[in-house]
């Protein structure tokens, strides 16, 4: 049980090993999910905002951070929920988007739509449906390769 | 505008994306293709999550403390203050598409006054609302178009479904006493602005989907005021409430 007022550098870097539930290869930190973390008396209070309104993984993502940080011996952990200002992909930091694209997803693109296929590279690609198997995501089929993958939609 | 009026606009704004995030919900499982189901999917959870943010600070605002859940499960029809154009049965897909455009056009228009709203709440909920909005208009503009300008068949499908949902377009700009208190406040939109843009943008659009608007200037109303829903809303809550009903205070 850690007595004192723990570093809040030391609590950003154990956020950032906390993964997204639904694209575990990027972190609640990367994803700008995590607006802030403060202190407040002895609890450890976390900020987080929704990526999409209704996206079902925010309450797994507030309890899998209370676990995280209670695993590192912080005693009382409380999030809170904050809407403004709305969350955007132009959050996500350059390296996940590195991460997302190894992993299969092609990261958002101010252009509305993936740059390039991420298994083949290649440029020539489909729209399949604007919305796909979590609300942040929508559907694309590479022509070349003809694999269909997920891109992540830019809001 | 007083609390009571404020609880009542925000009812309105819950109820549109309760009963329509229901409605659309229904087609979970039973969509034509499997993209066309996800997208209805996602749409309805887009949906569902305004609501816990409109109901939730409606429920605040009310001070009686009652909740999302409880506003969303434990009134009855005549409690709901959602437009009649939502609680309209889902039809075809060509149907829900038509409605749903009717709609996204609306709330387009309405979440981006709204985002400039005097009160800093409800401009947050409806700067984070519109991003969604906007997804989903694009999505059914395009599918109206796609469908009125496709086949004989979807054409008349199509044309079937805006001459069935004409008459519940009016209601959502006719303004009523808590609407005028929302335009005073700097709460609410000017609902005659938003009509003569809304009319403007479906012209365009039913002109691109080679479809005609009905000569029909009737308009069904009573729905926001809850003065008199279609007989289809209670059909919904019947479904939608049957566990807060049967189980009171049920949880996970």
């Amino acid at each position: 049980m850690v007595t004192t007022a723990p570093d809040l550098n030391q609590i950003w870097a154990w956020l950032a090993e906390v993964p997204d539930p639904e694209i575990p290869v990027v972190s609640v930190v990367d994803l700008g999910i995590v607006r802030d973390v403060a202190q407040e008396g002895d609890t450890t209070i976390v900020t987080i905002t929704p990526t999409y309104s209704g996206c079902p993984a925010t309450s797994v993502i507030a309890m899998d951070i209370v676990r995280a940080l209670e695993a590192k011996g912080l005693a009382k952990v409380e999030t809170r929920q904050q809407l403004s200002p709305a969350w955007t992909t132009d959050w996500i930091t350059e390296d996940a988007r590195a991460r997302l694209e190894e992993y299969g997803i092609a990261p958002p693109q101010p252009a509305g739509g993936p740059a390039r296929c991420p298994r083949c590279a290649s440029t020539d690609l489909e729209r399949i449906s604007q919305f796909g198997s979590t609300p942040c995501k929508a559907q694309w089929r590479c022509k070349s390769c003809l694999e269909p993958f997920d891109y992540f939609k830019c809001i | 505008m007083s609390p009571e009026q404020l609880f009542e606009y925000l009812l309105r704004l819950g109820d549109n994306t309760l009963v329509l995030g229901h409605r659309v919900s229904e087609w979970c499982g039973h969509a034509p293709v499997l993209e066309e189901d996800i997208a209805l999917a996602n749409t309805a959870l887009d949906l569902i999550g305004q609501t816990q943010m409109w109901l939730g600070y409606a429920g605040e605002v009310e001070g009686q403390g009652r909740s999302a859940d409880d506003l969303a499960f434990l009134r009855d029809v005549w409690d709901f203050r959602n437009v009649l154009l939502t609680e309209q049965p889902n039809g075809d897909f060509g149907q829900t598409m038509m409605r749903q455009m009717l709609f996204d056009l609306w709330h387009d228009l309405t979440l981006e006054s709204l985002s400039e709203s005097s009160d800093p709440r409800v401009a947050e909920i409806a700067v984070k609302a519109a991003k969604e909005v906007r997804y989903h208009l694009e999505r059914s503009s395009d599918t109206v178009i796609g469908l009125g300008d496709g086949t004989a068949e979807s054409h008349g499908r199509m044309q079937a479904a805006l001459d069935l949902l004409w008459p519940y377009i009016g209601e959502m700009f006719t303004p009523d006493a808590v609407d005028d208190a929302a335009l005073q406040a700097g709460i609410g939109p000017d609902m005659v602005q938003i009509e003569t843009r809304y009319r403007a943008r479906l012209a365009e659009l039913l002109g691109a989907a080679t479809l005609s608007a009905p000569d029909a200037p009737f308009s069904q109303k009573g729905g926001k005021s809850g003065m008199r829903h279609s007989e289809h809303l209670g059909h919904m809550l019947t479904q939608m409430q049957w566990l807060q009903r049967a189980y009171p205070g049920a949880t996970w």
